[in-house]
């Protein structure tokens, strides 16, 4: 053995010396396991304190230890400490092993003597460990300072104008025509009720026209290759048919296009547009786009109405899809959330009443620049309704379909009961479970919809027929319920039913989710690094998430979601290069087999296969480190750093020295 | 001490949970069996078949494999990985004349010390009933379970 190796055995005060007699632990190591290399070993009151550090300095200089092993607390806690304390000792700070006897060891076991068999044993397994260490050196990488954003809605757009008003390059991708995202189709927004318009569309302006955002709408990500600080992702452009360059937006062409269809994306449904149009008048940017399925030129043939009114020539129905590659350093994901699918509670009657809305219907019903003008009517067009039934709820906290809460409904339905009372001074009846009005001015909110009149009934709904029992049911629709709060089953008749539908995650999430190397939770929202200290970075470097995409919240959570992923991106930005870990695999190309069995483990595609050489390699920036590959690998050709096969193995056999009835085995051969 | 047999288990534990997991269940000074000796990998997907088998060679009478809950995994989906493993491995240890239930596997989670511990206990019964496995002492079972020989053959085979 040539390796000389320190022992360090911390008191931690009491906390492991209490339970462990840590005297004779570092006798036994220095005595039994001076045959692995042990050349001295210490106790010490607390090991992680200056003086504790300067011990082992000493003994790094003084009696050349090529190794240390430092017995304390969890090397989460002070793994950094004992590192940098041989790296000022000029050791390599990776040659030194933290083990923990005191989370694993003294705080939860009360029989000394077995705990200090279990100490002895766990510095036998460091010690056999720290043998099979290599120098290493931390990973740097520069940073590449322009940013992807995925998503045009307000917390996409907040992060944009936040990282572009810092100087930075940003490229914000939408899939629709248009950003704005979902806050675009809302009339008012609670609890203040600005208008939602007016305080997005300035936003929408600003991001349109800031020098440093390239606005990439009606576009997707098709491919991310790369890793934090160099990634190169494919975006495809879809052809809008529309020359960029030329168009003025004068809106001529959408006047004169003869065809009309439903629009289901900005309208719900609700009401039509042209084949050549821009979602809403606001639209940012302000080119539109052919709809190519419905567009008779691409039908028939025949039309070109709009080339042929379009004043500056900008109509091009040549324009093929477009792939383009950008080099950016983040990524931020903020592509939201999609609405409940309320057809999928049948007994809500959504599809079979005419009358029953969805939330975001009503969005639409009475937003000013809607297809009633604003006008609260039943889908004849002209009837206002007498009496409105608003169910809260509808598929969250429902067992049957998403048991989470989606955060908006409440609040979202007290704004609906109001604009309603507001505009129609009609009846509203409010159908909660719980009333959940937690933030800023929202209980307020709530308490001024009770001074309103309307009702709030506290029970799920059950059914919504039209099934007359009674003459005065008779036309009407019927919500049945149990009153909870006075213990009866009740039958409200109403004209008009409002669901408020709950937030789901978008359809392709889990796609999204692949293509960028993120992962989704039980309930298919993205998974931050941490819930509560770390809610927009991700567990991929370099790629961070903000708004609903991370899961239900409103507006105000949003926007400072997207400010928060922001100042995570500039600060990553600003360091200019980033260290990473050297945990990493790699593959000896003199044993690879080019079986490529690993090349589908990995998650983050960091093994790319040689054709020509038929061998894998791994790239070090992409890989995590997590091992599996490693583990995988048929012909042993892969090895990872800082948990190789040589050093597991071996603290296997330490660990394995003492017995739990504390008898010292024979030491197995390596 | 008393007569009762005292089983020894190798655990593996995951960086990012079970590993906290154990870091949490000492912070809260939960108490369990000091029967377990825990091996961190950066994720439970690192866990190679050699392993499990040296362990049992150098007298482990059990193995216990950690790692984070489905859907939880910190490098996306190699839990499922060490999932898919384990259930190959109980197989291969009952052709081998080791009891399928000499190994474990558990979900722990960063916030689960209680549950951690509370398992631990439990198999730690478990094992005493099974008795000691015998396995390192018997044959030549001390000698590591892939010989070196094997190892270097492997470079002469063309690529």
């Amino acid at each position: 053995m040539t390796e000389r190796i320190g022992v360090y055995v911390c008191h931690c005060g009491t906390n492991i010396a209490g339970v462990v007699d840590v005297a004779e632990v570092s006798r036994w190591a220095g005595e039994h396991l001076a045959g692995q290399g042990v050349v001295v070993s210490r106790d010490y009151k607390f090991m992680c304190s200056s003086l504790g550090q300067e011990l082992i300095q000493k003994d790094i200089k003084e009696l050349g230890l090529t190794r240390v092993v430092v017995a304390a607390c969890s090397p989460h806690l002070h793994e950094k400490t004992f590192r940098n304390a041989c790296a000022s000792a000029d050791l390599n700070p990776y040659l030194c092993e933290l083990v923990s006897i005191r989370e694993q060891d003294s705080w939860v076991h009360t029989d000394k003597s077995a705990a200090t068999d279990k100490a002895k044993a766990i510095i036998s397994g460091g010690v056999a460990r720290v043998a099979h260490h290599e120098a290493l050196e931390p990973l740097r990488v520069p940073i590449h300072p322009a940013t992807l954003i995925v998503g045009g809605g307000i917390a996409g757009i907040q992060a944009a104008l936040e990282i572009a008003d810092a100087g930075y390059r940003v490229y914000l991708v939408e899939r629709e025509p248009s950003i704005g995202g979902h806050m675009a189709q809302f009339d008012k927004t609670f609890p203040t009720l600005d208008c939602s318009a007016c305080i997005l569309t300035p936003k929408m302006v600003d991001a349109g026209n800031h020098p440093n955002i390239t606005l990439l709408t009606w576009s997707e990500v098709v491919k991310v290759d790369g890793y934090v600080g160099n990634f190169a992702v494919t975006i495809n452009k879809k052809a809008r048919y529309v020359n960029e360059e030329l168009c003025t937006g004068c809106g001529i062409c959408w006047e004169k296009c003869p065809w009309k269809v439903t629009d289901e994306v900005f309208e719900a449904g609700l009401g039509k547009r042209k084949v050549i149009y821009v979602p809403f008048p606001q639209a940012v940017p302000k080119y539109p786009v052919i709809d190519a399925e419905n567009c008779a030129y691409f039908l028939k043939g025949t039309c070109k109405a709009c080339e042929k009114f379009c004043p500056t020539d900008a109509i091009d129905f040549t324009q093929k899809d477009e792939q383009i590659t950008v080099e950016v350093g983040n990524i931020i994901l903020a592509t939201g959330y999609d609405l409940f699918d309320v057809r999928r509670i049948p007994q809500y009657g959504y599809g079979r009443l005419p009358n029953v809305y969805t939330s975001l219907e009503f969005e639409r019903l009475s937003n000013a620049a809607g297809p009633t003008g604003g006008n609260i009517v039943l889908r004849d067009g002209k009837t206002v309704p007498k009496t409105v039934g608003i169910v809260h709820c509808v598929g969250s906290r429902d067992q049957n379909y998403n048991p989470y809460c989606s955060v908006i409904c409440c609040m979202q339905s007290l704004k609906f009961a109001h604009l309603v009372h507001e505009r129609t001074g009609a009846e509203v009846y409010n159908f909660y479970i719980d009333m959940r009005t937690p933030f800023k001015d929202y209980e307020e909110f709530y308490q001024r919809l009770l001074a309103e009149g309307t009702h709030f009934v506290r029970g799920k709904v059950a059914e919504i027929t039209d099934f007359a029992r009674t003459p005065e049911e008779e036309g009407r629709m019927i919500i049945q319920v149990e009153d909870t709060l006075i213990g009866k089953q009740r039958r409200i008749p109403v004209d008009m039913v409002i669901l408020s539908a709950g937030l789901e995650p978008r359809q392709d999430a889990k796609e999204v989710g692949k293509l960028f190397g993120l992962a989704c939770g039980t309930a298919g929202w993205f998974i931050e690094r941490h819930p509560k200290l770390d809610p927009v970075a991700t567990m991929t470097e370099g790629i961070f998430i903000a708004g609903c995409a991370q899961g239900p919240k409103d507006i105000p959570a949003s926007v400072a979601q997207g400010a928060g992923a922001a100042a995570r991106v500039l600060g990553k930005i600003q360091q200019k290069e980033i260290s990473l870990e050297p945990v990493r695999a790699s593959i000896n190309e003199q044993q690879c087999s080019g079986c490529r069995i690993c090349n589908g483990l990995c998650p983050f595609n960091a093994i790319l296969f040689h054709e020509d050489r038929m061998v894998s390699e791994v790239n070090p920036a992409l890989c995590q480190g997590c091992g599996t590959c490693v583990a995988a690998c048929p012909a042993g050709a892969i090895s990872g750093t800082g948990f190789s096969n040589e050093q597991i193995l071996s603290q296997i056999e330490g660990l394995l020295l003492v017995n739990v009835n504390g008898k010292t085995t024979e030491a197995v051969p390596a | 001490m008393t007569d009762q047999f005292e089983p020894t288990i190798i655990g593996f534990t995951c960086n990012w949970c079970s590993y906290r997991a154990a870091d949490m269940a000492g912070t809260a000074r939960m108490k369990y069996s000091p029967n377990v000796r825990l091996i961190r990998l950066m994720c439970s997907g690192r866990l190679d078949p050699t392993f499990v088998f040296k362990a049992f060679a150098g007298g482990a009478d059990a193995v216990l494999i950690t790692g984070c809950h489905p859907g939880d995994c910190h490098y996306v989906e190699q839990n499922y990985k060490a999932l898919r493993r384990y259930l190959l491995l109980k197989r291969v240890l009952a052709q081998m004349g080791i009891e399928p239930q000499r190994i474990k596997l558990l979900w722990a989670s960063a916030a689960e010390g209680a549950i951690f511990a509370a398992e631990i206990n439990k198999y730690v019964e478990e094992v005493r009933a099974l008795g000691p496995l015998h396995w390192g002492k018997s044959g030549n079972g001390s000698k590591p379970i892939v010989p070196d020989e094997a190892k270097e053959s492997r470079t002469e085979v063309p690529a």
